[in-house]
């Protein structure tokens, strides 16, 4: 995927999201969380989408790191533990509609992690999931709501996503 | 059984002498040294391989033996046994067992026990104060008696310097000297280590060198006032170094001793290799580079006049607590000769016949018994040394009983190749080429 | 990260901006609803006290909580001590329960390294006699970098008794590592020998030391060290160190004020300075609990080059 087709993608997941939520007064409760690294810029240009098409206030925008839920923590101590980034949820997150926002959907541990910190967080009305890339081999059951594009992928390989905010540049490729 | 030592290097200044000669002895007696002396009919001669050091045996004047008392530390046997491995023919051992040796009795039950070992000769140190308490006089002469030959009530200084005056008059009578721990008790404070900056980095309370000094001068002015001998221990600080040449320079009869690990090691030892390691605890503490190299420089100018090892040895569990808790010392017996050796003589910075000064003919003068001397009549108390051997050291291999030492793994250049006393070999280092027996029929 | 947090000392630069970084974001669960996060979950951690404190062990345990280690504190003051049982006997039979670290305060200097050379577990420095203190300095630098935004240049004074304080000795290794210049002050009584070696600057007097500071750290002025004649009073103690309004006015005017606790009010610090608008000393206490979190996650992953 190029830089026109993900912000075409992101494009239509911003009128998806706006067609699930439609009934009165859920678009005044959705709130974008997006999962560090590449879950958050794309969280922010979800929330910049949804106030060009929508209108009205800008959509809350947090960010999530789940290092410290992750369930391969400690199981194989070798080597450094992996940095702790700051969680900023700058606004509580009770009966919102929470979009959790993430790059690639792959073995769903990652949004398993996700899911029980969120919680943490509070009690949300609904937590909708986005994800740019669903390239498969789910090892939980999850299921994104929204999904830019199915990769079919082997498990060998590696689904690298570029984003301008981090890497310099918009780009989705498959290596190995 | 007569037997000749056949063409060593015989370094024996005492006698002026650093060549190769041979040694005759008879029984427990040397009768004569010489060069290429005759072989008679019934003497057995042992070819000494050239490279090896024929010299009269080493004397420790400051040992711990531990017995009685301690015995779970060292008893006199295992003590006597390191003393031979580690190339000595005698032993002064400290009074502070327990009880103290203060009485003819405890005096006589260490000869006996020595005599059992059999092994090097047992000088003992009598307390100056009953009990060591510092409050009275230990009987002296009663002391002397028994067998004791010199006085200290080491661990600790002579309490207070009108007892100290006191024990200097009185012991001059029976010519012994006053063995004496210096250290200001109010200046050592809690100390465990040298004050300076790596106990400070540790945050180990620290001892100044001027602990030591300060009471190394108040006995040089007593020994001075009273005409008696001191003699300064484990000497540490270079501030005692000048105190001790102050007073020789006075000409009060004092007299210094150094320890090899003072002359070897210093209180970076602290923090490297080992943090906090307990085997490098010691009192006095391990001091700074500069007094190192002052007491380096005293052994080459002749100001210091005894290497003697503080042998003190404690047991495994006593050192594996906290460095605040352990007790103080390191066994140096069975390490001395290759650290000397090493650090001293292959280092440059004494002669060979220089450290057998130090380690031979000073202690014998200063406590005032034979030895010291390869002269005719002289009891056969002789170490043969092996300068080149390669030496690592292990603890596993010792004979002390205990292994609180911080030179484990060390590789030193020069041993011990034999140890005789009075005649018998009570050690022979592997490998020494000797044969002190004849070949089998 | 090596096996153990023993002291400052061991640590380089980037390994305390790791730990530093790792406690901003632990911060931020101490603000969460629900103040805990399971990433410990399974661990056992024991607090092993031989000194009596309130604050650092309930920071610990917080912090130990906070993560959803397993943790339970043993204060051994009297009980095996007083029954003739080594510090490494005791250490032993923790360590037959398989504890994943272990958290030590100690009235000996180096009684952390005694136990980093026997036992599996991980062990956490809280203190040890007068050697280290090393998650008090990491706190404090925490807390420097929050209100200066970075440690690097800044001038620190550090006033008190220099000689018996663990904190002192950690504090300097940490700020000297990270750039800072520090001035320790107090009476000559309490300076440490070789003090000059350890890269600051030596003052006995206060005035000089706190001149133009933008951090200002007292240290306790103990009760005992009267007895063993380092100083005359704590009156006189207050009139020649104390830090008083007119004193913390020679610093910088937006100068920190720092104390590690527990305080003497009037005696090493005026009630004014503790109280004062320039005071972080309660900051200093909250983020403990973050530095104590990010100290436990850090060393409860694998250990490196061992």
């Amino acid at each position: 995927m190029d830089a026109d087709r993900i912000a075409r993608t992101l494009t239509r997941i911003a009128h998806e999201i706006l067609e699930r939520n439609a009934a009165p007064g859920d678009v005044h409760d959705l709130a974008l969380v997006g999962i560090r690294t590449r879950g958050v810029p794309i969280a922010k240009r979800l929330a910049q989408l949804l106030r060009d098409i929508h209108g009205g206030d800008e959509v809350p925008t947090g960010a999530l790191d789940i290092t410290l839920y992750r369930d391969d923590l400690m199981r194989h101590a070798v080597g450094p533990q992996p940095v702790v980034r700051k969680t900023e949820i700058p606004f509580s997150i009770d009966d919102k509609r929470i979009l959790l926002v993430d790059d690639v959907l792959y073995t769903g541990r990652t949004i398993r992690a996700a899911l029980d910190a969120l919680i943490d967080f509070g009690r949300p009305k609904a937590i909708q999931l986005v994800v740019l890339v669903d390239r498969g081999h789910r090892e939980l059951p999850i299921k994104a709501d929204y999904v830019g594009k199915n990769l079919p992928t082997s498990p060998s390989q590696s689904v690298q996503v570029h984003l301008v905010e981090v890497d310099g540049r918009d780009e989705v490729e498959i290596a190995g | 059984m007569k037997r000749l030592l056949k063409g060593g290097r015989v370094v024996d200044p005492a006698n002026g002498r650093d060549g190769v000669f041979d040694v005759l002895i008879d029984g427990d007696r040397i009768v004569r040294v010489g060069r290429d002396l005759p072989v008679e009919a019934d003497v057995m001669v042992v070819e000494v391989p050239s490279g090896l050091v024929v010299c009269p045996g080493l004397i420790d004047m400051h040992v711990h033996l531990r017995e009685p008392g301690q015995e779970h530390k060292e008893t006199i046997a295992t003590g006597t046994a390191a003393a031979v491995a580690g190339g000595f023919t005698a032993v002064a051992c400290m009074p502070n067992t327990h009880p103290v040796n203060d009485n003819a009795g405890v005096t006589e039950y260490i000869l006996k026990k020595a005599a059992e070992a059999n092994l090097a000769r047992v000088y003992p140190i009598g307390a100056v104060s009953r009990g060591q308490d510092g409050e009275q006089l230990a009987d002296i002469a009663e002391l002397r008696q028994a067998g004791c030959v010199a006085l200290s009530d080491d661990g600790r200084p002579v309490a207070t310097a009108l007892l100290m005056r006191r024990a200097l008059e009185y012991a001059g009578m029976f010519k012994m000297p006053v063995i004496e721990h210096c250290e200001d008790p109010s200046l050592k404070a809690g100390g465990v280590a040298h004050e300076g900056y790596h106990a400070s980095t540790l945050g180990l309370h620290g001892i100044p060198g001027e602990a030591e000094s300060i009471m190394a001068l108040r006995d040089i002015s007593l020994a001075e006032l009273t005409g008696g001998c001191v003699h300064v221990a484990h000497m540490s600080a270079r501030q005692t170094l000048d105190a001790v040449r102050y007073g020789k320079t006075r000409g009060v009869r004092v007299t210094c001793e150094v320890t090899p690990h003072h002359v070897v090691l210093t209180d970076e030892m602290l923090v490297l290799p080992i943090p906090y390691d307990t085997n490098v605890k010691m009192n006095p503490p391990l001091r700074a580079s500069e007094d190192r190299d002052a007491m380096l420089a005293g052994l080459a100018d002749g100001s210091v006049d005894v290497i003697a090892t503080d042998h003190a040895p404690h047991h495994y569990d006593e050192k594996h607590v906290e460095f605040d808790r352990a007790p103080f010392g390191i066994t140096g017996l069975e390490t001395a000769v290759s650290l000397c050796l090493d650090r001293l003589v292959h280092a440059g910075v004494i002669s060979l016949a220089r450290l057998i000064e130090l380690l031979s003919v000073n202690p014998a003068k200063i406590l005032g018994v034979a030895g010291g001397s390869l002269a005719a009549g002289a009891p056969a108390d002789v170490t043969i040394l092996a300068p080149d051997l390669a030496v690592t050291v292990s603890v596993a291999r010792m004979r002390s009983k205990a292994k609180n030492t911080p030179f484990d793994g060390w590789q030193l250049r020069g041993g011990v190749a034999a140890t005789i006393v009075g005649g018998r070999v009570v050690y022979e280092g592997v490998g020494s080429l000797l044969q002190f027996l004849p070949p089998a029929l | 990260m090596k096996k153990d947090l023993l002291g400052i000392a061991e640590l380089s630069s980037e390994e305390i901006y790791l730990i530093l970084d790792t406690a901003e974001a632990m911060r931020e669960i101490g603000q969460r609803p629900i103040k805990k996060v399971p990433t410990l979950r399974g661990k056992t951690v024991v607090n092993l006290f031989f000194e009596p404190s309130t604050r650092t062990r309930t920071s610990f345990e917080i912090a130990e909580k906070r993560l959803s280690a397993d943790t339970l504190s043993i204060a051994v003051a009297a009980s095996s001590v007083l029954k003739g049982e080594t510090l490494v006997d005791t250490a032993m039979n923790i360590e037959a329960m398989s504890p994943d670290m272990i958290v030590v305060r100690h009235a000996a200097s180096g009684a952390c390294h005694l136990l980093s050379r026997i036992c599996r577990s991980r062990i956490i420095n809280a203190g040890d006699g007068m050697h280290e203190h090393p998650t008090q300095a990491l706190l404090d630098a925490f807390t420097i970098r929050e209100h200066k935004k970075r440690i690097d240049g800044l001038k620190v004074a550090i006033v008190g008794d220099l000689l018996h304080s663990r904190v002192l000795r950690s504090n300097v290794l940490l700020l000297t590592k990270l750039g800072a210049e520090v001035w320790v002050s107090g009476p000559r009584t309490l300076v440490p020998a070789g003090m000059e070696r350890f890269g600051v600057r030596v003052s006995t007097s206060v005035e000089e030391a706190v001149a133009d500071a933008d951090v200002i750290m007292m240290l306790r002025i103990q009760q005992e060290r009267m007895q063993g004649a380092f100083i005359p009073s704590l009156r006189e103690y207050f009139t020649v160190f104390g830090m008083t309004a007119e004193r913390v006015a020679r610093a910088k005017p937006d100068a920190i004020i720092m104390h590690p606790g527990p305080m003497n009010r009037g005696v090493e610090i005026a009630s004014e300075v503790a109280d004062g608008p320039y005071s972080v000393i309660l900051e200093q206490v909250a983020n403990g609990v973050a530095v104590r979190m990010a100290v436990l996650y850090l060393l409860a992953g694998g250990p490196e080059g061992e």
